[in-house]
């Protein structure tokens, strides 16, 4: 397989580094009439974040906010001082995105091309989206599936490659929404370690409270706003005793 | 071409995607310029020696392209013998699974990327009309990847219909399927944007593409 250079696009991030970290100032977010998020400021700097809620409490606009897929209604996000509303390419360079279902993800017919995508995307070299494509193959235990239907893959293969196809775009963090809601317990467990041994930050939206054990912090978002804010050791039993 | 790609390192599979493609449309167009069954018989035999011996492609996935349509083929035949004669059946005959064998053998020593990079170089004059081929490249990978996966949806939603009592297939399938497809397009999108595919350049590449597949 060969990807052709673009030329035009930078291969490396854009050095900006006014911050550190991702900043929500007096953020709030609409849908037509329906506020799904509203006056939240906070700033994550941890390693591992964990964000947790009841269904329809504002996590997954919450996650996309991160990377500026959704720009918030009210309030400025700040991904190392990068405005997600204004440069948000920038933005999506550094933070990558994991979805729930992969098969939205996926974008390209067999794995390796799909491996490719997003490098490619990026105007990296053609030897060097060859190597991190064999590499993330190596890693994932994908090696075997490189031309195979991305279609085929069991389920937990699929959300293997979908994270790999982001760390394959080199992103200094990774969202994760819900990576966990269509897998199996044995791949749950797999995709727990994956994220475990990244060396990127990660934020992790998750139903499985089991995956926030060793996380640095947790969020509860309840209603659209964050409700409770600090340890894992505090705020999950706080939110588990909240849905008893 | 969904999964029609058969590994290898034959000659066949290194030769470039372009190449390929250029001789297939050449095949198909010197085909129909003669009536000879020797030239047409020929060509089949060719195309099978360079996917079963050059290519080392099994005969399997060579069957597997030519076992839809031999019912047709057989019709064709039958219907030369009533209509005009003999040669002229198997000549019409030969013809369409010397296409179809050469079509196997390029899709099956091609990967997808290879031959989008084709279509997207053959686009490249349209730059002009404003048209971005690499965005023709995409919606082609992506027409490929999300076909089998709409067809998914659409076995699934028939189980749920036939798990209800609804045995027979129902038109009225066709809107949850749609409702599915479009939610899913929503969100394949956002993965488009966080996978950069808006990064491509509006700017002429510098250079002509390499389409090797």
């Amino acid at each position: 397989m060969r990807w052709r250079r673009r030329p035009e696009a930078d291969a490396e991030t854009p050095a900006v580094a006014l911050g550190s970290g991702i900043e929500l100032r007096d953020v709030g977010h609409d849908y037509g009439d329906r506020t799904v998020l509203a006056d939240v400021s906070l700033t994550l700097t941890e390693r591992r974040v964990g964000v947790i809620g009841a269904n329809g409490s504002g996590k997954s606009t919450f996650a996309r906010l991160l990377n500026g897929l959704v720009v918030p209604t009210s309030g400025t996000v700040l991904v190392d001082g990068l405005d997600t509303r204004t440069q948000a390419r920038a933005v999506r360079r550094r933070v990558g995105f994991v979805f729930q279902d992969p098969d939205a993800q996926i974008v390209h017919p067999t794995v390796a091309e799909d491996l490719a995508f997003g490098p490619h995307n990026q105007g990296v070299p053609a030897e060097e989206i060859e190597r991190r494509v064999e590499e993330m193959l190596d890693r994932y235990g994908l090696a075997g599936h490189r031309d195979h239907p991305a279609h085929l893959l069991s389920g937990g293969q699929k959300q293997l490659l979908a994270i790999a196809g982001v760390l394959a775009m080199r992103p200094q963090r990774i969202v994760f929404d819900e990576p966990t809601t269509l897998l199996d317990l044995a791949n749950t467990r797999r995709v727990a370690r994956v994220i475990e041994e990244l060396e990127q930050d990660v934020v992790v939206v998750t139903h499985h409270l089991d995956l926030l054990a060793g996380f640095d912090r947790v969020l509860v978002v309840e209603d659209g706003r964050v409700a409770a804010d600090g340890a894992p050791g505090e705020t999950v039993p706080w939110y588990v005793a909240r849905m008893d | 071409m969904l999964s029609l790609y058969v590994p290898g390192h034959s000659v066949v599979h290194r030769a470039p995607a372009g190449v390929k493609l250029g001789l297939l449309a050449a095949l198909g167009v010197g085909l129909f310029l003669t009536e000879r069954p020797a030239v047409v018989g020929g060509a089949l035999v060719v195309a099978l020696a360079v996917g079963l011996g050059a290519a080392r492609l099994p005969w399997r996935a060579l069957a597997a392209q030519v076992r839809p349509v031999w019912l047709w083929l057989a019709v064709l035949f039958v219907f030369h013998l009533l209509v005009t004669d003999l040669r002229t059946g198997t000549v019409a005959v030969l013809r369409l699974l010397a296409l179809l064998v050469a079509a196997a053998v390029v899709t099956a020593t091609t990967r997808v990327t290879a031959l989008v990079a084709v279509v997207e170089w053959l686009a490249s004059p349209l730059r002009v009309f404003g048209v971005r081929p690499a965005r023709i490249g995409l919606v082609i990978a992506m027409t490929l990847r999300f076909i089998p996966l709409v067809a998914e949806r659409a076995a699934r939603i028939r189980e749920a219909q036939a798990a209800r009592g609804a045995d027979r297939l129902r038109w009225g399938m066709a809107v949850p399927l749609l409702v599915q497809v479009l939610r899913m397009a929503a969100t394949v999108g956002e993965a488009l944007d966080a996978r950069g595919a808006d990064d491509a350049p509006a700017r002429r590449p510098r250079r002509r593409p390499a389409v090797a597949s």
